[in-house]
């Protein structure tokens, strides 16, 4: 089964639940078990929640989450057109946070990379992240 | 096909009302606070639940700290911030910290954090 949906929310943290809810309403028509829907939603709030606080620094703006099915890979793309990050090698590392004073765990890539079978990370400093995240379904 | 669609909106429906829901009951018991947590935890809520848990903290002289974890349906990375940062505050006190009753979710994010490596966390009640 091959399938996309779009969505664009403004940068507000009350969007989180409504982003990764509507990620996995999409995402049952293919059947993930409950662990899998799990970790997708999760990785889903991780990108959304750095798009937010990060990209924007909670000063607002525009989120695209874009969400395709190709069989049995689930793709999940998340595009902000904030402040970019200048080191991603830094970002990547767990327990890095560029905001320590606002107990920040600095997991959200890791739990990204542990939850996703992939996760690619582009961005240019002043225009924006867009993360891409697969994962495989496993097929019962 | 029709079951699948009826199943996609009943399944968004009930997400739709239990979204950006977090309840915290508290519950003493000689020293230690019990904070009984429903809903789903992420950057949204953590604000609210940081503020009840270190206002008992501070008014309630309270000395250990219970999480139970057993109606949260959802937790992300914001989450383990606000328990390091509870934990920090009670073990500096000298005080012991908990988490009881977690999800498979939620225990897959505690475990992947390493914050079972300095505090209790069970999937069990205590």
């Amino acid at each position: 089964m091959n399938n996309y949906m779009k969505l664009e929310i403004p940068a507000k943290s009350t969007n989180e639940a409504f982003v990764r809810a509507t990620v996995g309403a999409f995402i049952s028509q293919i059947d993930p078990t409950i662990e899998e829907l799990s970790d997708i939603k999760t990785a889903v709030s991780e990108g959304v929640t750095n798009a937010i606080i990060h990209g924007y620094e909670t000063m607002g703006g525009v989120i695209n989450i874009i969400c395709r099915i190709e069989e049995s890979i689930i793709e999940i793309v998340i595009i902000d057109f904030g402040v970019g990050i200048s080191n991603i090698e830094k970002a990547r590392e767990p327990l890095y946070t560029s905001k320590p004073d606002e107990e920040r765990s600095g997991m959200g890539f890791t739990v990204m990379e542990t939850f996703m079978d992939t996760l690619i990370i582009e961005s240019k400093a002043g225009e924006g992240t867009r993360l891409t995240m697969r994962k495989k379904i496993e097929r019962k | 096909m029709k079951y699948k669609e009826n199943y996609n909106w009943e399944y968004l429906t009930i997400l739709y009302e239990r979204m950006n829901k977090m309840n915290v009951r508290l519950e003493y018991a000689s020293g230690t606070l019990i904070a009984k947590i429903s809903g789903e935890i992420d950057h949204h809520t953590t604000n609210h639940l940081r503020e009840v848990l270190d206002r008992e903290l501070i008014e309630k002289s309270i000395k250990n700290l219970i999480l139970d974890f057993n109606e949260v349906s959802f937790m992300d990375s914001s989450g383990i911030g606000v328990i390091v940062g509870r934990y920090k505050k009670i073990d500096a006190l000298g005080g012991k910290m908990m988490i009881i009753r977690t999800s498979e979710q939620v225990d897959k994010i505690l475990e992947l954090s390493g914050i079972k490596k300095i505090l209790s966390c069970k999937k069990e009640a205590v």
